[in-house]
């Protein structure tokens, strides 16, 4: 099947700034002091001044903003086309959002500001905590978190403190082979011992093996719901009484709150604690690795742990409360990262409670219109009902010697980003594909035909897809020397 | 589509999903509004924050001037909505700009090797904290009074459950400098880090090298922070710091309430495989041209699980790159020159005040209000259209009758004027 998305285009080379530098040119320009000039060496103490910083660019205006825009057309972006990339949930980032991220009145904000001057933005804050606390039917919520993982640590040690307080904060927290990498480090930060345990053959939860293992020690249960094999918990109500029967308690992992959003929530369903991603479910851009935002959303029981300072209502005002003696403290400075927020607010009052179940639909649709579309040509380990991705293996291409890895690369040359190779860990080979509900019929279908001509390939002509990409600018980039001889930084 | 994935309705795509778990009714959430109303609604609340006020805090958060190729180029779709850039052969636009700004990093702060961003200075402290501590094998911190209030407040968050005791050391009361004395006393052979900040919290240029030295004898590593990345325009970098950690929301980051801004770690060579969060590394492709990934990736969570050198996931690269397009606006003579002029402006306001501490500062000090309370000064500024100084009793009892004050290029000299009149 011929390339029909993309085809060759102009790509133009660009040297590192520190190479493209000349003595003297410049891309600022200052205003003249209108306060008298300061010596600096006497201001400062003359030791304490520091000579030219060696190395530092030196361009003008114009080849600062071609480097950039040169530099930007190397990237693959969802402005460019479909990201399946499982568990990320990459979503359309609506342009509104950065709009309205940039009101001046919100941007220049300073977080010292008087209460009685920032009224604005914490009734923006307000608003998202009732909204995050409606959606995931939980009691309270912080916003303090700077992103997921950041999270699950405020979380773990919100459980942490309420074990604490009932005498004993447990020993160990117990995670699915299926989790996130972020789970297990976490809870090492948190000072619990992990204890991994084994999905049952139907890629969910073991209640039978689970009720052995919850036992006094275990302080919690972090799961990811739908798991990372887009599959729901079916025995979650069931896994909370468990954990609860033991005084434990059940976290989650919101990171595929994406095929939940409307349909069901975690509070309903026995969840004591969880996090939300808000740069995946609630479309705020993932800006090649960040800002994210993790807000955190926890039962009534943990609500008095959560950081401070928390938002109140106080007369017709908000106000903060610092005087809060069982909180777990501060985890990241001033309130959040509230730009985040305000982008997130954006989507939820773009789409309205009926918009948001429209998209989770349509985010499930997509993916279960995938897996149909693919089971005839790629080895779908776990059969249970998928929700908002599916999961794959490699095991027919390895067989000819092609990896998943390998599939993932051939696919840039059909014009998309790759989806997730090799997680989760108990998939041999995984390829986990996730839509979201941004892509029409149009890319998928696109999407859909790409995979099966690479699999046609794969018998074919398997040599040719292990030597994938062939089309971008870059080949096939040496990871190996990079990790074996670091070089992280320019030298002349 | 519905008839491909074998079902009637969209609804039967939930038909596996246990009646208990199912929300029966609609999110109690108002419909969906266009984008004029969204636009109106944060104008609404924007116009109930403060609106065309002079400001003198600082305090960790700073007014700078954002050059407009700022937003020029992080709005560009290819930097905005791409991902962590794994997939090195679509992603080099991504990863050069980050090797770029490690780059950059490195020469700011005389460090060897600094990684790809953290999710702001606040949480840097606990990782660089962690970092010494794992270096070292000692467990006991030791953190400067005149560090961030909240940067300690976090520092404690992290460190309550880690085996990782945290103490104080004060400040020397005339000068705002770290009490040097304190610090030798407190100091012993289980200590692992000292953190100090510079300019620290009082705007004061700090004793590094003092710190250092009492530091290493004892066996520890010296963690430098800071919370005014303009400083490095003009400030020595930190002499005898082993880790240094910091705030790069000074470089065209909008202090947007509080977040996101981006933090950095950076140290030497040796405590390399000790660093958290992403790095990116030059190597080449297949076809020999130079090309970038991100590299050492042992060191992390996706890979060691429980044994990473930290949870952390992402970077902030979308702010990192905020800063990397700052630094080469200015590049190597506009930071110097710009930081002159926060130090000139600064000296001014502070030569009709009277400040408390007789340390050198950079664009911050601390002054000590006379015959009225610092909240009471700062309700007659508010009358002028001036947010002025940060009251430091909420952090400092012992400096309830003081405030932060904090000048930058965009102060007007008629502001600073206003000011002084009414604190004088």
């Amino acid at each position: 099947m011929p390339i029909t998305k993309v085809r060759p285009h102009l790509s133009p080379n660009e040297s590192l700034l520190f190479e493209r530098s000349s003595p003297g040119k410049k891309a600022y320009q200052l205003p003249e002091l209108d306060v008298p000039a300061v010596d600096a060496a006497d201001a400062l103490g003359a030791d304490n001044v520091r000579a030219e910083i060696d190395g530092f660019p030196e361009v003008s205006e114009v080849e600062a903003i071609r480097h950039f825009t040169r530099l930007s057309t190397w990237n693959y972006a969802i402005d460019y086309g479909m990201y399946p990339l499982g568990s990320c949930t990459m979503k359309y980032n609506p342009r509104i959002n950065e709009l309205v991220a940039r009101t001046e009145g919100l941007a220049w904000a300073h977080p010292y500001q008087p209460e009685a001057l920032a009224q604005g933005s914490m009734e923006v804050m307000a608003r998202v905590e009732a909204a995050l606390a409606e959606i995931t039917g939980m009691d309270a919520v912080t916003l303090q978190p700077a992103a997921g993982a950041h999270g699950e640590l405020t979380g773990i040690l919100l459980i942490r403190a309420l074990l604490e307080k009932r005498g004993n904060p447990r020993k160990k927290i117990l995670i699915p082979d299926s989790a996130h990498g972020t789970n297990p480090a976490t809870a090492a930060i948190a000072g619990y011992a992990v204890e991994n345990i084994k999905s049952s053959e139907t890629g969910v939860l073991d209640v039978g093996a689970l009720e052995h293992l919850v036992t006094g020690d275990v302080a919690a249960l972090m799961v990811t719901n739908p798991n990372t094999l887009g599959v729901f918990e079916e025995n979650i109500i069931r896994v909370a009484e468990i954990l609860h029967a033991k005084g434990a308690m059940l976290y989650m992992d919101g990171a595929n709150m994406n095929a939940l959003v409307g349909i069901a929530r975690p509070g309903d369903f026995g969840v004591d604690v969880m996090h939300l991603n808000l740069h995946k479910t609630f479309s705020t851009p993932h800006g090649g690795g960040g800002p994210g935002a993790g807000p955190v959303a926890v039962k009534k029981v943990l609500e008095p742990f959560l950081p401070t300072p928390r938002l109140k209502r106080s007369g017709k005002r908000w106000t903060y409360d610092y005087k809060r003696k069982q909180s777990i403290g501060r985890v990241k400075a001033y309130y959040g990262n509230f730009g985040v927020l305000v982008r997130a607010l954006a989507y939820i009052l773009a789409h309205g409670g009926p918009g948001l179940r429209n998209a989770t639909v349509d985010a499930v649709l997509n993916a279960v219109y995938i897996r149909k579309g693919l089971e005839p040509y790629y080895d779908l380990p776990y059969r249970a009902p998928n929700m908002h991705e599916v999961v794959f293996s490699d095991e027919r291409q390895a067989k000819l010697g092609v990896r998943t890895g390998d599939i993932a690369k051939r696919l840039i040359d059909y014009g998309f980003h790759p989806y997730t190779v090799s997680f989760p860990l108990i998939v041999h080979g995984a390829l986990m594909i996730e839509p979201t509900e941004t892509e029409g019929k149009r890319e998928i279908d696109q999407f859909i035909d790409a995979m099966i001509s690479i699999a046609k390939e794969a018998e074919t002509d398997p040599q040719m897809v292990k030597g994938a990409p062939y089309g971008t600018r870059t080949s096939k980039v040496d990871e190996v020397t990079a990790a074996r001889k670091p070089v992280l930084r320019w030298k002349p | 589509m519905l008839d491909a994935c074998g079902v009637s309705s969209p609804e039967d795509l939930f038909s596996h999903l246990p009646e208990a778990v199912r929300l029966g009714r609609p999110l109690n959430l108002a419909p969906g509004v266009s984008e004029y109303e969204i636009v109106d609604y944060f104008r609404d609340r924007a116009a109930e924050n403060a609106n065309g006020y002079a400001s003198f805090l600082g305090a960790g958060v700073y007014h700078h001037y954002r050059p407009v190729l700022v937003d020029t180029v992080v709005s560009r779709g290819e930097f905005l909505t791409s991902y962590t850039p794994y997939q090195a052969e679509i992603a080099q636009g991504t990863l050069t700009t980050i090797f770029e700004f490690q780059t950059m990093i490195c020469q700011l702060t005389g460090m060897d090797v600094a990684n790809a961003s953290m999710y702001d200075g606040s949480t840097a402290v606990p990782e660089a904290a962690m970092m010494a501590v794992r270096a070292t094998g000692k467990g006991r911190v030791l953190i400067a009074k005149s560090v961030h209030p909240e940067y300690r407040e976090v520092l404690r968050t992290y460190a309550r459950n880690q085996g990782m005791p945290v103490e104080e050391f004060g400040y020397v009361p005339e000068a705002g400098t770290i009490d040097l004395e304190d610090l030798d006393r407190k100091i012993d052979g289980l200590t692992g880090a000292v953190i100090v900040q510079s300019p620290n919290f009082f705007g004061i240029v700090d004793r590094v090298k003092a710190a250092a030295e009492i530091a290493h004898r004892a066996g520890a590593l010296l963690v430098v922070l800071f919370t005014e990345a303009v400083s490095l325009g003009i400030l020595e970098p930190a002499a005898g710091a082993d880790i240094v950690a910091g705030e790069l929301q000074s470089f065209a980051i909008s202090p947007c309430y509080g977040g996101p801004y981006a933090g950095i770690i950076a140290t030497r060579e040796k405590f390399l495989r000790q660093v958290p969060g992403r790095l990116v590394g030059q190597t080449t492709d297949s076809r020999g041209n130079r090309a970038f990934c991100l590299t050492l990736a042992t060191r992390e969570q996706h890979i060691r699980r429980e044994k990473a050198t930290s949870n952390i996931c992402t970077n902030q690269a979308l702010i990192a790159l905020m800063a990397t397009v700052f630094m080469t606006v200015y590049g190597k003579q506009g930071l110097r020159e710009l930081a002159e002029q926060n130090l000139a402006k600064a000296h001014y306001l502070a030569s009709k005040l009277r400040p408390r501490f007789c340390g050198k500062f950079f664009n911050e000090f601390v002054v000590k209000v006379e015959g009225k309370t610092p909240d009471e000064m700062n309700k007659a500024l508010l009358k002028k259209k001036i947010i002025g100084g940060l009251p430091l009793g909420r952090f400092y009892p012992e400096l309830a009758d003081s405030m932060l004050l904090c000048a930058t290029e965009m102060s007007r000299r008629a502001d600073m004027d206003a000011v002084a009149e009414v604190l004088a």
